[in-house]
């Protein structure tokens, strides 16, 4: 069989899901939601790559570096807060994130 | 051969100026340190209202630059000069706080420059690429900026949760951006606007829901709120301060443009999520509120309910209700950022307070500024003469002229609950016995406190200005 758009469409819906679970079920660490939202913007790009294959258009793989860009500087800034509330706290888990309730 | 021509600059000056001063002051706080801190904010602010006279002094037409992913017209203009101004204004408001706190660092105002300058790209922005572009830079600065308290666990702690829950709605937002230029072909919002026209496919509408999930998040509209209360709680007073206004006319800023710029033709389409998210942010904001101890807390449910009310003029869609958008947030940033000076000056010797309790009897110890924080609170509840009652009467004209009767009725019924909670405040200041009283206020905050309270009470002696601005930008949208 031939691989179409839409198995990549697919995968990368799966993809999102998994990253946008990851975030809500997971109890245990932070760094486990970084990489839930490191797998998201991975779920864009596919999208955007595919889509720009598929449609002979090259703005999607230029918005999909982009992404990959931004993507580097959120990933740092976020290591970085983790960094200072750890040495606030004592910890990363998900639930000790509880200085302020809701 | 190839020829090169350079793309036009000068559209984007005033955001050059505010980058470069970013980058300037950064030198200059590397070099020096700690030293620098008075000077930088001052500079900050020197830069911010620059960027402000010009971005409001240029000639009236429109302009557009990067292949039109940039636009120039009424519209940017109108919110830009709103965001500058917050800007300055939080900067201004944050000397003082961060001196007695001892918490000086030159961060905090290059990093409010960077933020501002990825508000006006946010506002100009005319393509899926430049909307990202824009809100990342604004996002990760304030990230940054919500944790800049860095040794107190609470700020880190807001900090912390505004980076997981931003992040989470860039990536929802860029999954929408991905799916709306898979099925249009084209990033641009004309080139949208075009497609959409033909036909709206399933996975287009997709993309569409996905996008404004991403945009409700950085409003903070119901049901995406929830990082709103721990993150203004958490943060530096002044920071919330910062967070209340600027960024929030920036988001309302792109929300408008999407909505209207890049899917003019399917209004019904996104009208029922505009109404939805609008009538729960504003019953959120209403009745969560009446049991807030905490007044930054208090706040950021009160920001949530203002959303609500400026989204109705959205959920119109028409020229009317963007103008009575416009006029909300002009006004709602002035009635914030008057009462977050007064927030500020809750400082006795032994530290800040934040608890509403401890501004009982104010109108004792403080009169003058009783009477503008009361006059501020009646203005948030929407009372009558005061710009707060003028900023919910237009949203409300253009919902009940868009036959919009549920949604401007529901609007009325939650600013009566919401009044509870802003004149219990006013009560509490005027009846009850005197607490402790606060040290004088400094004169920063005085400045800030006088202009806009003066605004706030003096608006409906001469609104035309105002609102005639604010017709003139909406039309650029359509």
């Amino acid at each position: 069989m031939t691989i179409g758009l839409s198995h990549y469409l697919i995968v990368a819906a799966i993809l999102f899901t998994l990253g946008i679970l990851g975030i809500f079920l997971n109890r245990k660490n932070v760094i486990v939601i970084l990489m839930s939202i490191e797998l998201i913007l991975l779920s864009v790009n596919i999208n955007l790559v595919s889509f720009s294959a598929f449609l002979g258009d090259i703005i999607g793989q230029i918005y999909a570096l982009i992404v990959l860009t931004v993507a580097a500087a959120e990933a740092a800034i976020g290591l970085a807060i983790l960094v200072v509330f750890y040495r606030n706290r004592g910890s990363i888990a998900v639930e000790d994130i509880n200085a302020m309730k809701g | 051969m190839m020829h090169f021509t350079l793309p036009m600059f000068g559209p984007i000056l005033p955001e050059l100026l505010v980058l470069a001063g970013a980058l300037a002051l950064l030198l200059l706080g590397a070099m020096r340190g700690e030293k620098a801190v008075g000077i930088i904010d001052m500079a900050a602010v020197v830069i911010l209202l620059i960027a402000a006279v010009l971005v409001i002094f240029e000639p009236g037409t429109r302009t557009e630059a990067f292949s039109g992913s940039f636009v120039i017209d009424n519209f940017s203009r109108f919110m830009k000069g709103l965001v500058l101004i917050g800007s300055a204004s939080a900067v201004v408001m944050s000397i003082d706080f961060f001196r007695a706190k001892h918490i000086r660092r030159f961060e905090f105002g290059i990093l409010v420059l960077t933020s501002t300058a990825g508000m006006m790209v946010m506002v100009s922005a005319r393509d899926l690429v430049m909307l990202y572009l824009g809100l990342e830079l604004m996002s990760l600065s304030l990230y940054v900026i919500a944790s800049i308290d860095r040794d107190n666990l609470r700020s880190t702690e807001a900090g912390l949760k505004y980076f997981v829950l931003g992040a989470l709605s860039s990536g929802m937002l860029l999954y929408g951006a991905s799916l709306i230029y898979g099925f249009t072909g084209t990033v641009t919002f004309a080139g949208v606007a075009e497609a959409v026209k033909q036909s709206a496919p399933i996975g287009l509408i997709f993309g569409l829901v996905f996008l404004f999930t991403g945009l409700a998040f950085k409003v903070s509209a119901v049901p995406f709120h929830m990082w709103t209360p721990d993150v203004y709680e958490g943060a530096p007073t002044p920071v919330t301060a910062f967070f209340s206004a600027a960024p929030k006319v920036a988001a309302i800023a792109l929300f408008l443009r999407a909505a209207l710029d890049a899917f003019p033709t399917i209004v019904p389409q996104w009208q029922q999520i505009i109404i939805f998210i609008s009538i729960a942010s504003m019953i959120l904001g209403a009745f969560a509120a009446i049991g807030q101890r905490n007044i930054k807390r208090l706040m950021a449910y009160s920001s949530i309910g203002h959303v609500g009310y400026a989204l109705i003029g959205l959920a119109a869609g028409t020229a009317q209700g963007v103008q009575g958008v416009l006029v909300y947030m002009a006004i709602y940033v002035a009635m914030t950022l008057g009462t977050f000076a007064c927030i500020l000056a809750m400082r006795r010797k032994s530290g800040m307070v934040e608890e509403i309790d401890q501004l009982a009897g104010l109108a004792r110890t403080q009169p003058i500024v009783a009477m503008f924080f009361g006059a501020l609170l009646f203005s948030l509840a929407g009372i009558p003469p005061l710009a707060g009652f003028f900023a919910k009467f237009y949203v409300f004209l253009a919902a009940i002229d868009a036959k919009l009767y549920a949604l401007a009725v529901i609007g009325v019924v939650t600013s009566v609950v919401g009044a509870y909670y802003y004149l219990r405040i006013v009560k509490i200041m005027y009846m009850d016995e005197p607490a402790d009283a606060f040290l004088p206020m400094p004169n920063g905050l005085r400045v800030i406190l006088g202009v806009f309270g003066l605004f706030t009470i003096l608006f409906f002696v001469y609104p035309s200005p105002l609102v005639a601005a604010a017709e003139a930008a909406a039309k650029s949208l359509f």
